[in-house]
């Protein structure tokens, strides 16, 4: 019988030799021995033949003992047989954990839809009762919305409530009302309750700070850099930036968190002629003290004038191997690094993610709309395509199902021979309907970047695994555990 | 294994298995809980099931690309070529499918 490589990565990290097995998301170190029985079989050779000769040669015996493990590991198979087949769903309805809760579609700031599409502008948009929509968020609909997650959530230990806008803290009231009964029902249900909030840190109070402290908020906050870079684009409507204003509220909340609540992140976004990304990780971790930063890069329809050209998607990747350089060195000696795009792909590789959906929505997650329409997440919240009931009758099941069933990874053909497939999954929902006017489709037009992040990933996670094994373990984290609650460690 | 070493958790959770004679430990998918990982598109949840973890704010930023090039991603910009591109457009979210494609 022949048997034949499944998809997989080769790569080497301080001359050893690994292995990335897309069918597990397995990673195994190979030695020359195991090398050459994997180059053996990989364009397919027969069993029988390969055995032939070999009883009693004890050496042939080791190699024999490769074979199997790699058969078990799910990398060689029976040419012809079909790889395992993941299950098409879990079972339904599946349990929430996380509700996103829009508390409001204002803003502030000038660079937001809102300062042309304001209030007025909503009021018009009806829902589809006929209702107009509503700007803010009630405190009434954001306790209907905590018993929804609490009636939906059987099983889970902890659920999670994430406030999002517009911008947060223009309805601050509806956050503190939130919280505070969301523990109320916490305490009664016997859950944990976890809370995460987005700013842009203009409204940031020593008030504020200190209920976020002491309710322990993941807090991101949304900025592009040092005062230059931010300016550039985040300004008030006045035209007047923002960094002098919000760079002494995130020192006083960051001094107040520290070493009392969850790491706080920045969340960059990068646009053509930004700074380098080493520059502004380093302003904001060195000078205004974040945790963690996390960069999201812009995208483009190609050949467009405002597209990003493919240099500079190059250009970034070069960024993010030298922040990703910085993050393994601090790796081998067991600092912490606050990189986080690179965190986060080391422990899906770590944990072995292979995700058969690319992203919760809709299983674990919802959104909900200022009125408490439910969406699949919080960026189709208030599309009426994609709406799946609200939380006063309930979830939309047969819709969520068939949304679940299409987004599913067997339905993207392009993704079955990517080995970069068990943690990309074909993206973003969202972005696939904006770029393809369907949900389900992969975002093709990332692929090769997401393939040259992945190699950049996997040799960084080889790198660490000769150099220093024991950082690995804290990556590992249980399995709904606070992904910031597994780096502990020095700073 | 002499030869072959499983290195990350899901590679020893399955050589533990297959030891014990149990073949069906290779090779299925997972259930996410988190966010797509690539290019931070969406934050919701962390790969732990978390909300701690999370970065990255983006809902309907699809204005903020247009107005102020923000993120100017798939969308034209408002400052100097396509000041019209929304026009038919009232609500963000709500109809942003009605808004064209333009042709530079």
């Amino acid at each position: 019988m022949n048997y034949i490589t499944e998809l997989h990565r080769r790569f080497e990290s301080e001359g050893v030799p690994f292995v990335y097995v897309s069918p597990s998301a397995s990673i195994l170190a190979l030695d020359g021995v195991s090398a050459s029985v994997l180059d053996h079989f990989t364009d397919g050779a027969d069993l029988e033949e390969w055995v032939t000769g070999h009883d009693g040669d004890e050496e042939f015996k080791e190699q024999y003992e490769v074979f199997e493990g790699l058969v078990h590991q799910g990398l060689l198979k029976p040419e012809g047989e079909l790889g395992p087949v993941a299950e098409a769903l879990p079972p339904m309805p599946y349990p929430l954990t996380t509700l996103v809760l829009n508390v409001t579609n204002k803003c502030n700031l000038a660079c937001t839809y809102c300062y042309e599409f304001g209030e007025d502008k909503l009021a018009d948009a009806l829902r589809k009762n006929g209702d107009a929509r509503r700007s803010r968020m009630s405190a009434e609909t954001a306790r209907q919305s905590i018993d929804f997650l609490f009636e939906n959530s059987t099983g889970r230990d902890q659920v999670n409530l994430t406030f999002f806008g517009g911008e947060t803290l223009l309805n601050f009231e509806t956050i503190r009302d939130a919280v505070l009964y969301a523990k109320e029902r916490a305490a009664e249900c016997g859950k944990r309750m976890g809370f995460a909030l987005t700013t842009n840190a203009t409204l940031l109070t020593d008030e504020i700070i200190e209920f976020l402290v002491e309710h322990r908020f993941g807090v991101n906050i949304s900025i592009d850099g040092g005062g230059e870079e931010q300016d550039r684009h985040r300004t008030f409507k006045s035209g007047k930036g923002t960094y002098e204003e919000i760079a002494p509220r995130i020192q006083r909340l960051i001094a107040a968190n520290s070493g009392v609540g969850q790491p706080i992140g920045a969340r960059v976004t990068l646009t053509e002629g930004a700074a380098s990304v080493r520059d502004t990780y380093q302003h904001l971790v060195g000078e205004l003290g974040f945790d963690q930063v996390g960069f999201a890069p812009v995208t483009s329809a190609p050949g467009r004038d405002y597209a990003l050209a493919s240099a500079s998607m190059d250009a970034l990747l070069d960024d993010f191997r030298v922040l990703t350089e910085d993050y393994v060195e601090a790796a081998l000696e067991n600092k912490r690094h606050g990189f986080s795009n690179i965190e986060d792909l080391l422990r899906e590789l770590h944990q072995g993610v292979n995700k058969a959906h690319p992203c919760g929505a809709g299983l674990g997650l919802l959104g909900v709309s200022t009125e408490g329409d439910l969406g699949l997440c919080h960026r189709f919240v208030e599309s009426g395509e994609h709406e799946v009931g609200d939380v006063e009758s309930g979830i939309d099941q047969e819709k969520r199902q068939q949304f679940l069933i299409d987004g599913h990874i067997s339905n993207k053909a392009e993704c079955q021979t990517c080995f970069a497939r068990p943690h990309c999954s074909g993206g973003c929902y969202h972005e696939a309907q904006v770029r393809y006017g369907d949900a389900s489709h992969p975002n093709v037009h990332h692929c090769d970047w997401v393939r040259a992040w992945t190699d950049l990933g996997l040799e960084a996670y080889g790198k660490i695994a000769v150099g220093n094994p024991a950082f690995l373990d804290r990556l590992d984290g249980d399995p709904g555990a606070p992904a910031g609650a597994v780096m502990e460690v020095e700073v | 294994m002499k030869h072959l070493k499983a290195i990350n958790r899901k590679a020893r959770w399955i050589e533990e298995r297959s030891g014990h004679g149990d073949s069906s430990a290779k090779a299925m998918a997972d259930i996410p809980f988190g966010c797509s990982t690539q290019l931070d598109p969406g934050w919701e949840v962390d790969s732990g099931g978390g909300t701690y973890g999370l970065c990255t704010p983006v809902e309907r930023d699809l204005y903020d690309c247009y107005h102020s090039c923000y993120w100017p991603a798939q969308v034209p910009d408002a400052l100097t070529n396509f000041p019209e591109w929304t026009s038919t457009c009232g609500a963000p979210v709500h109809d942003w499918s009605k808004i064209d494609l333009v042709f530079p």
